[in-house]
């Protein structure tokens, strides 16, 4: 046994983290909540460069996967970053395509699972039964959907539904498009993807908490009132220290569900990771006092997406009965 | 990142299973905090140590097995999957044992070791004085030099398991009057009858002899029992403290044991439409497989060369509080019979409510992580 990640898995996660601290990422994130993917689809091209998309994409398609452990390396350093974009939906879209060629149905991995692998397109999904919006469509190059044994390459999606974190562009794919497969495959197929989805958002909801906090405690340490920083006051250690102690308890989780990736497993990472991140955001939000409570501070930026993605791709009550229903 | 275990992993845990299942007693000894069961547990600890099970981590000379810290924790995993009894010795094992690894003389280890792994010994912790709790530095017990050793003088209090131990260990005040601060204290064992040691059991909140004051009037200690050099009792004391909040006082055993017994009991006795309950049971489960995880990391990090300091604290806070929310959902789940003093569930209930209290107040471990993990400045508390 040794559960920690290797030098390179930890090298991977430093070299991420250097790139998208020096790409100025907040700036992205606003642009594409306006609508501009621009900036947003530059830093994806580097992502891809350094070789994010294809951790979940098979060697046979182009990929180098699957590493799940790399891959949630990856998604806690694009949650600490907030890079916009469906990260989540390509992952789960590349799954449930590698998991339908595993069951026969070789077709739509041969066709779209390359591309994805290298960065040269992205995709957005909807899972029967885990909500009806597709992430990000109106920049997605694929928007795949899956009802009753159905997979789906839709052809449109309807008018932009808001999310209360602006830069989580939501729309619903319009019925119909082609049919890339169907059967019991399928089901099958966007169960194990649907876990992915869990999986690859609870670590993003780690890399927003532990972004949440980093950035609270530097401010708690250069705020002063009463002539001294109050990051001095107890109530204030005591709070952040509650908030460190939920996302290290959430990230052993993770790990421990990158090396089963098992439904229950993944559940409890997913749980743990977005109740932790979100008790990070009202912490953080409560610590920057009003200051906190504004838009243009880019702390916004991760305040806003704690919550959706504490709820994304199996809300906490899903969670706990997933926990529960393993044998 | 692996999780597997080896197949000497394997034989072991299945080594352990075997003999538990052929050792652990059909019916529960009584609670190890009464006289009866003090005497109990004690006779179970020398079972274990017959066959080389209660210290597996001790080097062979000293009565254990030399297994590394993955094989304790498997250990400990298969202790209390298979319902075995609470520990008596714990105070010896987990606090003053890694103390003398560290900073004993062999001689010291020799005479005190083997003694605490069969049982012979109950070793009790003499830190807190009336008015030296979280303020530990403050404390006024004094060790004063005399021929051939030292002479104790003060009171110390809630010392565990010091109403039915033999021995206990603790820090005393050895310089300076003037100086009440880290410097001056010496860390020393002594005889909890020896004379001018008055002890008095204090009840605990259901009223059994937990814990107690020991009232300490020129006792004898010989220089043999001062542990390390007179003067560095506090930086000794530290490292135990550390143990005891960090990886070895409480084994992810011992809540993966206890979640799983809640499942069991949840599944076959509760209401499936509450879902309110339901969901503190997944928590449960879930909280012992992060601490489990967690533990696994650090378990890791230490079998790697790193020495765990600030982070025993991230520990402590987790697990006394998952302690009590375990038992509050179990307590539920038995309806009315949640209220007997004498349930399953009840001992284990007043035993976690102590848990944010001991080893250092869960506040006191919340400044720790704030000013050492976070780089939050010092304030006063």
């Amino acid at each position: 046994m040794r559960f920690l990640l290797t030098d390179e898995q930890a090298a991977f996660g430093r070299s991420l983290d250097a790139m998208l601290t020096a790409a100025d990422t907040p700036s992205a994130v606003r642009a594409w909540a306006a609508g501009n993917a621009v900036p947003g689809n530059a830093l994806w091209a580097r992502l891809a460069e350094a070789g994010v998309f294809a951790l979940a994409v098979p060697e046979a398609y182009a990929g180098v996967g699957p590493l799940p452990v790399e891959l949630a390396v990856a998604c806690v350093e694009l949650g600490r970053h907030a890079v916009p974009g469906p990260v989540v939906e390509t992952v789960a879209a590349a799954v449930l395509l590698a998991r339908l060629a595993e069951h026969g149905e070789e077709g739509p991995a041969k066709r779209l699972l390359p591309a994805l692998a290298a960065g040269a397109a992205n995709a957005t999904l909807t899972l029967q039964g885990c909500g009806p919006y597709a992430l990000d469509a109106d920049s997605a190059t694929y928007l795949l959907t899956v009802r009753g044994d159905e997979l789906r390459l839709s052809r449109g999606y309807g008018a932009l539904q808001t999310s209360a974190d602006p830069a989580r562009r939501l729309y619903r794919p319009e019925p119909g498009g082609e049919v890339l497969a169907s059967g019991p495959a399928v089901t099958a197929a966007a169960a194990y993807a649907a876990d992915h989805a869990a999986f690859a958002t609870a670590a993003q909801a780690l890399g927003t908490g532990l972004a949440l906090l980093d950035r609270t405690v530097a401010y708690v340490k250069q705020r002063t009132q009463f002539g001294t920083a109050i990051g001095g006051f107890q109530a204030v250690k005591h709070r952040l220290a509650d908030t460190l102690i939920g996302l290290e308890f959430a990230r052993p989780l993770l790990f421990g569900a990158a090396l089963s990736m098992t439904s229950a497993d993944i559940a409890a990472a997913k749980l743990t990771a977005g109740e932790a991140a979100y008790a990070a955001a009202r912490t953080a939000l409560q610590l920057h006092g009003a200051v906190g409570y504004t838009q243009e501070l880019d702390l916004s930026l991760w305040l806003r997406k704690a919550r959706p993605l504490r709820d994304a791709w199996g809300t906490p009550s899903q969670c706990r009965a997933k926990v529960l229903a393993a044998p | 990142m692996d999780l597997r275990h080896t197949p000497e992993e394997d034989a072991f845990r299945a080594e352990a299973r075997a003999w538990l299942a052929a050792h652990v007693p059909a019916e529960p000894l009584p609670s190890l905090e009464t006289e009866e069961g003090f005497a109990a547990h004690r006779a179970w600890e020398a079972r274990l140590h017959a066959d080389r099970w209660s210290v597996v981590s001790w080097p062979r000379e000293y009565g254990g097995r030399g297994v590394d810290i993955f094989m304790w924790l498997l250990f400990e995993e298969e202790y209390f999957a298979a319902g075995a009894p609470g520990r008596v010795s714990q105070n010896g094992i987990s606090l003053l044992a890694p103390t003398l690894f560290d900073h004993a003389t062999e001689e010291q280890r020799a005479r005190v070791l083997p003694a605490m792994a069969s049982g012979e010994v109950i070793w009790a912790q003499a830190w807190s004085e009336p008015e030296s709790g979280s303020d530990l530095a403050s404390l006024t017990s004094r060790a004063v030099r005399t021929e051939g050793g030292w002479l104790l003088s003060g009171h110390k209090t809630w010392s565990s398991r010091a109403a039915f131990a033999d021995r206990a260990f603790g820090i005393f005040r050895t310089g300076p009057e003037a100086a009440k601060s880290h410097h001056g204290l010496t860390y020393l064992m002594f005889d909890l009858r020896a004379d001018g040691v008055t002890v008095r059991p204090i009840g605990r909140l259901d009223g059994k002899p937990a814990f107690a004051e020991v009232f300490l009037d020129d006792v004898f200690v010989p220089d043999e029992d001062v542990i390390g050099e007179p003067g560095q009792g506090w930086r000794i004391a530290m490292s135990t403290t550390g143990n005891e909040r960090g990886l070895t006082l409480r084994s992810p055993g011992r809540f993966t044991a206890a979640a799983d017994r809640l499942v069991q009991r949840w599944r076959t006795s509760a209401d499936p439409s509450d879902t309110a309950l339901r969901d503190r049971v997944a928590d449960a489960v879930v909280g012992a497989r992060a601490y489990q995880l967690f533990t696994y990391a650090n378990a890791s990090r230490c079998a790697a060369g790193t020495v765990l300091g600030a982070e025993s604290s991230l520990n402590k806070v987790f697990w006394s509080d998952y302690d009590i929310a375990l038992h509050e959902t179990a307590l539920d789940l038995l309806g009315a019979d949640g209220e007997l003093a004498g349930s399953e569930w009840a001992e284990g209930y007043v035993f976690a409510l102590a848990g944010p209290i001991y080893a250092g107040t869960n506040e006191i471990q919340r400044d720790i992580i704030a000013e050492r993990l976070l780089g939050l400045p010092k304030g006063r508390r």
